[in-house]
C-alpha cells in the first residue's frame, strides 16, 4: 500500500467530514456546536499519537519472532533475563560460569534518573520562583524584558550549549584556570552527578520561570493589598495570597521540567562523562547499539506509564486542571 | 531592601543562563579548529560559514519548519481548545488526557513510534514527514496555553454575542480570540522554540537528505564540531536578540 | 445562520487541505545537496559534457569524511552530482540502510557492519574489473576476513585503536594496555564510550579474542572493566570527545582511533600514541553498494574514482586516518611512513584483528556492558 501525502490528505479530510456529521446530528445546545472545532486535532491525535503508540506497544508485546510475549517487560526487573535466556538457549550452562545472578541495571537506571529529575526540579523551583517573583513585581519596569531574555538561550542549540558548558567545567577548563590564577585549588567540576544535574537546571530553568512568572504577573494586585490593609505584613501576605494563587503556575512548571528531565540523554554523556547512564541514554542503547526493539519498546512503555501516574497525582493538586497555564 | 536583593539575585542568574553562551559566541572567533587551544583572533568560521551550501540549506530546514509548523500547531491547537472548552466534563477530560500523551512521552519513542508509522504507511521520510512531527509534539502546548485564557474568559460573552444577532463566525473572530490572543501567542512562541531545537524526533522522521541545524551538528560531533556552527549560533542570537527586543518595546509602548 | 455554520465547517476542513497542499509543494522542491561544479577549468582535466539529465550518486557516508575538493573533482571530470548524505554512527547507518530502499546508492560501513550488511543479503557484488584502480590496495588488503576477497565491499579509509598518552605524565608501560589499567594512572584514563572497543582491550589484554563467543572469556573482560571502574580508574567514557580533551590536557592516557589520535597529536606536541603488544584492533571503513541502489554504474565510477591514487592522497591529507592505497603511503614519505598512528607498521598490523559480526550474540555484550555502565567508582 503506498499512501502519497495527498493520499493521507483526503483520509483526514474524509475523517473529519465524517466526524462532524455524527456531531451535526448531535443538534442539542449551542456549544456542542462549538465542540466540532476539536475534531481535525482528534484526528490528527489517532493517526499521529495512538497509532504510533500502538505500534510501540506491538513491539513490547512481542519478541523477534512476532510472537506474544510479556518476556520484554520481566527483563525491567532482571536486566540479565534475557541475556540468560539466550545462553540457556545456545547451551551454556548459568550454574557453572557463575552468570546466574540478577541485574538491577535497568531498575538503578530508572531510580537514578527519578532522584536527578526529582533533584533537578526542586532545583528549578528553589532558584526559579524567586527570580519569577522579582521579575514579575509589578514596579519592576525592565520585568516584561528580563523575561525576554529568559527564553533566549533556548534557541541556541542544545548540544553547542552543553558543549559550552564542558569549555568551563573541565578540569583544564575556564573556571578551574581562573582558579588556579587566583592561587586557590582546582575543583571537580565535571564527570559527576553535579555536573549533569547543573546541565540539566541549565537546560530547564526557563520552562520554570515562564510559568510562574505568568501566574505571578496576572494576579490581581488588590488582593495582596488587601491582605496588607487587614494587617498582614510581607511575608504572611506572601505567603498565604501570593503563594497559593500562583500554584498553577507551579504546577505546571514543575510538569514541564520532571517529565522531559526523566528522559534526558545528551548531558548524561558530556558532562558525566558516560559514567552513570540515564534511562534515557539506556533506551536509545537498547534501541540503536542492542538492536533490540522490543525490550526497548517495552521499557519506554514503561517509563510513560510511570510519568503518567506521577502527572496525574500532580492533577490531584490541581483539580481544575489550570496547570496548563503559562499565560 | 527587595531592590538589593533583585540587583543581586537577577544578574547572578542571568550570568549563569549567559555564560555557556558567551563562551560559545567567543569560541566561533578561534582561529584554531579545536575548542582546547585558542589560536589567535579570526574571522574564518564566519566567512566558511556563508560559503557552507550544507549549513545554509540546514538552516532553512530548521526556520521554516519552526514557522510552518507554529503556525499549524496554533491553528489546529486553538480550535481544539476553543472545541475542547465547550464540551463536557468527561469528554473534555478525555480530550485532555489525550493531549497530555505526547508529552509525557520521551522523546526517542515519540521519534520511533512516528518513524514506525512512516514505514508502515509505505511514507517516504523528508521534510514532510518532520513537519508532520513538529506539528504533533507542537500542538499540546499550544492547548494548554490557549486552556486557561478560555477557563478566564466570560462563559456567557460568546452566548450573548449570539443572542445579540452575531453569527457564529463573527462572534469567535470578535469576542472569543481577542480575549484569548495572550495565549495563542504563547503557545506559538512555544512551538517556535520546541521545534528550533529539536534533535531526536527531527532525526528519525527525516531522511538523511533533508537536516536541519540539530541533526547536522549531532553528525559532526564524531569529526569534531567545527567552530563555524558556533560562529552561526552567534549570528543567530545576536539577531533574535535584537528582534526580540524590538518587539518587546514596541508593544509596551503599544501598551502605554 | 445556517450559512456561518457552513462557513465555519468549510474553514474548518480547508485547514488540513491548505496544509497538506503547502508541504507537497515545499517537499516537491528538495534541496540541492552538492556544491554545484565551479566554472573554472581544470588544468588537467579534459573538457566533459555535462549531460542534460543530471546523472547522480547517493552517497552515505560519514560527516566531513571526503575531501570537497575531491568531490568537486569527481563532478568536473564525470559529470556525476554528488549528493552527500551523513550518519552519526554505524547502528545509526544500519537502521536507515535497512528503512530506506533505493535512497542510497553508495554506503561507507565499518568492516563489521559490512558483514551484517551482506548476512542480511542488502549487498550487491562488485565486480573487481569495474574498478580497476583497486589492484593498488596495500597487499593484505585484498582479502580482509570480514569479507572475502573484496567482493561486496572496498576500502577506502582504516586505521587502529591504541593508546595516545602524554609523555611527560604518564606511568608505566606504553607498550602494554597495562598502562590504561594501572592505578599509577588513577583518575586520568579516558576510555572508549563503545562495546565492542571497550570490551575489545580488555579481552585482549587478558589474552582473549576480540570476537569471542565464549561467555566466560567475556565474562572475565567485563569483571576487569568494572573493577577498573570501581577503583577509580577511568576519568570518562567518551567518544567523540576525547580528542580536545587530550589536546587540553584532561587526562594522561587515553584509548582512541588512530584518526583522532592523530588530530590530537597535530595540536598537542605532547602526545604520542602506540599500538599495545598484546595486540588491538584495525578497522576498515569500507564503500558498498545496496542492493537497491538507483544509480549503480555511477556508484562504481565513484568506487574507481577514491582509489585513484592522487584523490586518495588528497583525502588522506584531509581527514589524517590511513590511506589503503599502496602508491599513496610510498608517495607520502618519511613523516607519514614512520607515524605508528598513520601507517603502522606490518608486525603492529599482524597483532590487530578485525571486528566481525556477532549480532547472534550482541544482546550478551550488550547486557555486560550494561554491567560495566552501571558499576559505581567506590
Amino acid at each position: 500500500m503506498n499512501l502519497s501525502p495527498f493520499g493521507i490528505g483526503l483520509i483526514v479530510f474524509s475523517g473529519v467530514l465524517f466526524v462532524f456529521l455524527i456531531a451535526y446530528g448531535f443538534k442539542v445546545h449551542h456549544g456542542m456546536h462549538r465542540s466540532i472545532f476539536s475534531s481535525p486535532y482528534t484526528v490528527w491525535m489517532i493517526l499521529f499519537t495512538v497509532v504510533p503508540l500502538f505500534l510501540i506497544g506491538y513491539y513490547a508485546f512481542t519478541d523477534v519472532n512476532g510472537k506474544f510475549t510479556l518476556e520484554n517487560f520481566a527483563n525491567f526487573w532482571d536486566s540479565n533475563r534475557e541475556m540468560k535466556r539466550q545462553l540457556i538457549g545456545m547451551g551454556f550452562s548459568l550454574e557453572e560460569m557463575g552468570m546466574t545472578a540478577r541485574g538491577s541495571v535497568n531498575v538503578d537506571t530508572l531510580v537514578y534518573s527519578l532522584k536527578m529529575a526529582f533533584g533537578c526540579t526542586v532545583i528549578c523551583l528553589l532558584l526559579g520562583y524567586p527570580a519569577a517573583l522579582l521579575i514579575a513585581d509589578r514596579k519592576f519596569k525592565l520585568g516584561p524584558t528580563i523575561i525576554i531574555l529568559f527564553i533566549i538561550p533556548m534557541w541556541m542549540n542544545f548540544l553547542l550549549r552543553t558543549i559550552a558548558w564542558m569549555s568551563l567545567l573541565e578540569d583544564n577548563g575556564l573556571i578551574n584556570s581562573l582558579m588556579t590564577r587566583l592561587g586557590l585549588p582546582k575543583l571537580k567540576l565535571m564527570y559527576n552527578t553535579r555536573a549533569v544535574l547543573l546541565g540539566m537546571v541549565y537546560n530547564y530553568l526557563p520552562f520554570m520561570v515562564f510559568p510562574i512568572y505568568n501566574a505571578l504577573s496576572k494576579q490581581d494586585v488588590r488582593l495582596s493589598e488587601a491582605a496588607q490593609d487587614l494587617g498582614a505584613n510581607n511575608f504572611l501576605t506572601f505567603w498565604r495570597v501570593v503563594f497559593p494563587l500562583s500554584m498553577p503556575g507551579i504546577v505546571s512548571g514543575i510538569t514541564m521540567v520532571f517529565m522531559p528531565s526523566v528522559t534526558t540523554f545528551f548531558i548524561p554523556r558530556v558532562l558525566g562523562g558516560g559514567n552513570t547512564e540515564m534511562f534515557g541514554d539506556l533506551i536509545e542503547r537498547t534501541f540503536l547499539t542492542a538492536d533490540n526493539w522490543n525490550v526497548g519498546s517495552a521499557l519506554s512503555l514503561l517509563m510513560m506509564v510511570l510519568i503518567l501516574m506521577s502527572i496525574s497525582l500532580l492533577r490531584k493538586v490541581d483539580p481544575e486542571g489550570e496547570g496548563g497555564s503559562f499565560v | 531592601m527587595k531592590k538589593w536583593v533583585r540587583g543581586i539575585y537577577l544578574p547572578l542568574i542571568l550570568l549563569f543562563l549567559y555564560l555557556p553562551i558567551v563562551v560559545l559566541i567567543v569560541q566561533s572567533f578561534n582561529a584554531g579548529v579545536s575548542r582546547a587551544r585558542w589560536e589567535g583572533f579570526s574571522l574564518r568560521w564566519y566567512k566558511e560559514l556563508f560559503a557552507s551550501p550544507q549549513i545554509m540549506r540546514a538552516l532553512y530546514v530548521t526556520l521554516s519548519i519552526a514557522v510552518l509548523a507554529s503556525i499549524f500547531a496554533t491553528i489546529l491547537g486553538t480550535l481544539a481548545a476553543i472545541g475542547i472548552n465547550s464540551m463536557g466534563k468527561k469528554a473534555s477530560s478525555a480530550m485532555l488526557t489525550l493531549t497530555n500523551i505526547p508529552m509525557t512521552m520521551p522523546d526517542i519513542v515519540t521519534g520511533i513510534s512516528l518513524m514506525l508509522l512512516f514505514i508502515f504507511t509505505k511514507v517516504s521520510r523528508g521534510y514532510f514527514t518532520m513537519l508532520l512531527a513538529h506539528v504533533t509534539f507542537n500542538t499540546p502546548y499550544v492547548i494548554l496555553s490557549v486552556m486557561p485564557k478560555l477557563r478566564e474568559m466570560n462563559k456567557y460573552s460568546y452566548e450573548a454575542a449570539l443572542d445579540l444577532g452575531a453569527t457564529p463566525s463573527y462572534a469567535l473572530r470578535h469576542v472569543i480570540l481577542p480575549s484569548i490572543f495572550p495565549g495563542i501567542t504563547t503557545g506559538a512562541l512555544l512551538s517556535f522554540t520546541l521545534s528550533l531545537d529539536d534533535f531526536t524526533i527531527s532525526y528519525f522522521t527525516t531522511s538523511p537528505l533533508v537536516q536541519n541545524l540539530s541533526t547536522l551538528i549531532y553528525s559532526e560531533a564524531r569529526k569534531g564540531i567545527k567552530p563555524t556552527m558556533n560562529a552561526l549560533s552567534a549570528l543567530m542570537f545576536v539577531a533574535l536578540l535584537i528582534l526580540l527586543l524590538v518587539v518587546n518595546r514596541r508593544t509596551s509602548a503599544d501598551h502605554k | 445562520m445556517k450559512k456561518s455554520k457552513i462557513t465555519i465547517i468549510i474553514l474548518i476542513l480547508l485547514v488540513p487541505l491548505l496544509f497538506f497542499l503547502i508541504t507537497k509543494l515545499v517537499d516537491s522542491k528538495k534541496p540541492e545537496v552538492t556544491e554545484a561544479p565551479q566554472a573554472t577549468a581544470t588544468a588537467t582535466v579534459q573538457a566533459t559534457e555535462i549531460p542534460q539529465a543530471q546523472e547522480v550518486v547517493n552517497v552515505f557516508n560519514w560527516e566531513d569524511y571526503i575531501d570537497p575538493a575531491a568531490l568537486k573533482l569527481f563532478t568536473e571530470e564525470t559529470g556525476i552530482k554528488v549528493n552527500y548524505m551523513n550518519f552519526t554512527t554505524n547502528e545509526d547507518m544500519m537502521v536507515q540502510v535497512r528503512t530506506s530502499e533505493g535512497a542510497f546508492d553508495i554506503v561507507f560501513p565499518s568492516d563489521y557492519c559490512v558483514e551484517r550488511l551482506l548476512a542480511e543479503d542488502l549487498l550487491l557484488p562488485i565486480a573487481p574489473e569495474k574498478v580497476p584502480y583497486v589492484s593498488g590496495l596495500m597487499d593484505w588488503l585484498k582479502n580482509p576476513s570480514y569479507d572475502a576477497n573484496n567482493a561486496h565491499s572496498i576500502p577506502y579509509m582504516w586505521g587502529t585503536v591504541g593508546v595516545l598518552y602524554d609523555t611527560t605524565r604518564v606511568q608505566g608501560d606504553v607498550n602494554s594496555w597495562s598502562v590504561v589499567f594501572s592505578e599509577d594512572n588513577k583518575g586520568e584514563v579516558f576510555m572508549l564510550d563503545s562495546i565492542r572497543d571497550s570490551m575489545g582491550v580488555a579481552l585482549k589484554y587478558l589474552g582473549y579474542g576480540m570476537n569471542t563467543r565464549d561467555p566466560m572469556e567475556l565474562k572475565a573482560a567485563t569483571d576487569l572493566l568494572i573493577a577498573q571502574k570501581e577503583a577509580g580508574i577511568v576519568k570518562a567514557y567518551q567518544v567523540d570527545e576525547t580528542k580536545d580533551k587530550m589536546v587540553a590536557g584532561e587526562g594522561v592516557v587515553a584509548v582512541m582511533w588512530s584518526g583522532d589520535a592523530q588530530y590530537a597529536i597535530n595540536l598537542n606536541e605532547n602526545l604520542a600514541y602506540s599500538i599495545p603488544e598484546e595486540g588491538s584492533n584495525v578497522w576498515v571503513d569500507a564503500m558498498v553498494i545496496p542492493r537497491s541502489a538507483q544509480n549503480v554504474d555511477n556508484a562504481l565510477t565513484f568506487i574507481n574514482f577514491m582509489c585513484r591514487p592522487d584523490i586518495a592522497q588528497m583525502n588522506v591529507e584531509y581527514i589524517s586516518y590511513s590511506t589503503p592505497i599502496q602508491e599513496v603511503v610510498d608517495t607520502l614519505g618519511e613523516e607519514y611512513q614512520n607515524n605508528v598512528a598513520q601507517n603502522p607498521s606490518q608486525e603492529d598490523i599482524d597483532r590487530c584483528e578485525f571486528f566481525h559480526d556477532i549480532h547472534d550474540f550482541l544482546e550478551v555484550y550488550n547486557t555486560l556492558w550494561a554491567q560495566v555502565k552501571n558499576a559505581k567508582a567506590q
